[in-house]
């Protein structure tokens, strides 16, 4: 598997991997994908009372691309607001890493994680 | 680490080996000025050649204890196992339409088996136990009065077991049935004594066992004798099993790597039984760290481990310094996990964090350390990565935890 520069850079330089306080009502937890398939993503946000997220954590169970792809993400989404993040589409991200066809489903949870980690925080929040 | 060590380390020598220096130079004068072809019968040309195809020919029943005559040279042992199948099928379809084999054998003998089911033929095909063995008893249970042919392989190439092939050649013998044994991965591990054994048909291969690729031989038994329909027809070359100009050079290969096999194997047992006893008893005590398939009755070249919450390729682009294969390298270009280690029960979670190390010749101690202290750092990073470790930690139920897999049919749509 030919891996472009970038995703092999987040692969062994990843990004703001770890854990925030899952109960902690500023944060968002999203748990995506299945071990039978091959990727776990697990992605935080904490979000501020301006409604930014300050804050990203991810840990990935998956190959060099879902690792890379939770790491850019991570990334992108510091900064920005619910509604904004909510708007990122995995293609971006697909393109952002170079990803091959047969690795695109990498960005596509990426993606359902952004989105769960906000849906998280909503419920918690009571804002949807 | 030790620094005198070239990497990356070849740790792979189930999927193919370096050719051995002794078989390369063997084989040189075959590729310049012996270029007769040894069908020639009419000048010295062909004579000299045809008389290196004899003595490689020797050198390869040798190594197996069998008649010169019951070997036929092959492109290798995927057309072996095609020959020996179709071939033996084919022949004694009149006896019966039934055939047996293991849900574990190389694609090979699986696919074949397939196109012989398209034809008419009904195939059984035998679970192996949770260690990667054939129960006897199940094979016996699973005879019936139609069968005409047994197929069962020697060594796995994925999970490296030993088959008890005398015990079920006694069996096939008994009911007069037809015995092949896919012995790709089964020379110079294992001692073969086809003269002592109840073996009908055998596949071999000259690259996994140090000489050229694109060689190999099929066993075809004399007494008694075993018969065949061809599956290659010209000019009747092989007795008529297999018509083909015969590759001089990679046949001298072959049979130079055989005799090296035959001779090293006593000495080569011991030397990697030690490096893969090294490996194991390092890897063991890690944790959440499961050996796949049996540890007694394998051969000391294989090691296949798991390391639960780790994913395979995440795992092979992490040891990117020694080169070994996540399932069988035949099905590597695919995502799914590997039949054989779900054949015997693994589930999907740990077949997919599965490394197959297969020590060689050349490989040394120094290799294998390097190759221990590499492993445990990078599983133990990636499991820092891991959510699924997290939750094992917090001492959640991983295998039973209820995942939303919604996105999995977009997965299935993305990928057909």
């Amino acid at each position: 598997m030919a891996y472009s520069e970038k995703v092999i850079e987040h692969y062994e330089n990843p990004k703001n991997v770890g854990t925030l306080d899952k109960s902690s009502s500023r944060v968002g937890t999203g748990l995506v994908g299945a071990p039978a398939c091959g990727d776990v993503m697990k992605l935080q946000i904490q979000v501020n009372d301006q409604g930014i997220i300050e804050d990203a954590k991810f840990k990935t169970y998956g190959c060099g691309s879902a690792i890379a792809s939770s790491s850019l993400v991570t990334e992108i989404l510091k900064g920005k607001t619910l509604d904004e993040a909510a708007s990122i589409r995995n293609q971006s991200i697909a393109d952002e890493l170079a990803l091959p066809p047969v690795k695109i489903h990498c960005s596509v949870l990426a993606e359902d994680a952004i989105k769960a980690a906000i849906t998280d925080y909503r419920q918690k929040n009571q804002q949807l | 680490m030790s620094t005198n060590i070239q990497l990356p380390i070849y740790l792979d020598n189930s999927a193919t080996t370096k050719i051995d220096p002794r078989v390369l130079e063997h084989m040189l004068p075959y590729l310049s000025e012996l270029y007769g072809n040894p069908a020639s019968r009419s000048h010295s040309f062909g004579w000299a050649v045809d008389k290196a195809v004899d003595e490689a020919r020797e050198m390869v029943a040798n190594a197996v204890n069998c008649d010169t005559k019951e070997i036929i040279w092959t492109s290798g042992a995927t057309e072996s196992n095609n020959l020996a199948i179709k071939g033996a099928a084919f022949f004694y379809q009149d006896r019966g339409k039934h055939i047996i084999t293991l849900k574990t054998e190389h694609k090979a003998v699986l696919d074949t088996m397939r196109e012989l089911e398209r034809v008419g033929f009904e195939v059984t095909y035998l679970s192996p136990q949770e260690n990667g063995l054939l129960d006897l008893n199940h094979l016996t249970t699973a005879i019936r009065k139609d069968t005409i042919l047994i197929s069962i392989m020697h060594v796995n190439n994925e999970i490296g077991v030993i088959q008890d092939i005398p015990a079920i050649g006694n069996i096939c013998r008994e009911k007069n049935i037809i015995f092949h044994v896919d012995g790709a991965q089964a020379i110079g591990k294992v001692d073969i004594n086809l003269n002592e054994s109840n073996v009908d048909l055998m596949s071999f291969s000259a690259h996994k066992a140090y000489g050229p690729k694109g060689i190999g031989a099929l066993y075809v038994r004399r007494k008694p004798r075993v018969r065949l329909i061809s599956q290659i027809h010209g000019g009747g070359h092989e007795r008529g099993f297999r018509s083909g100009t015969l590759p001089t050079h990679q046949i001298v290969g072959m049979g130079m790597a055989f005799k090296i096999a035959k001779e090293e194997l006593p000495m080569e047992t011991i030397r990697i039984k030690k490096l893969q006893n090294k490996l194991i008893d390092n890897l063991k005590n890690m944790e959440e760290v499961y050996f796949n398939g049996d540890l007694i009755s394998r051969v000391p070249h294989n090691l296949n481990v798991s390391f639960n919450y780790v994913e395979g390729e995440s795992l092979i682009m992490a040891i990117k310094d020694i080169a070994v294969s996540s399932g069988s390298a035949c099905t590597s270009a695919s995502l799914e996990p590997s039949y054989v280690l779900r054949a015997i029960g693994r589930n999907d979670e740990l077949a997919h964090s599965s490394i197959r190390i297969t020590i060689g010749r050349f490989n040394t101690e120094e290799e294998i350390d390097y190759t221990v202290k590499l492993l445990q750092k990078k599983v133990n990073h990636l499991r820092e990565l891991s959510p699924l470790w997290e939750m094992y930690k917090e001492g959640i139920d991983v295998a039973n935890y209820k995942w939303n897999t919604e996105h999995t049919e977009r997965d299935i749509i993305l990928h057909s």
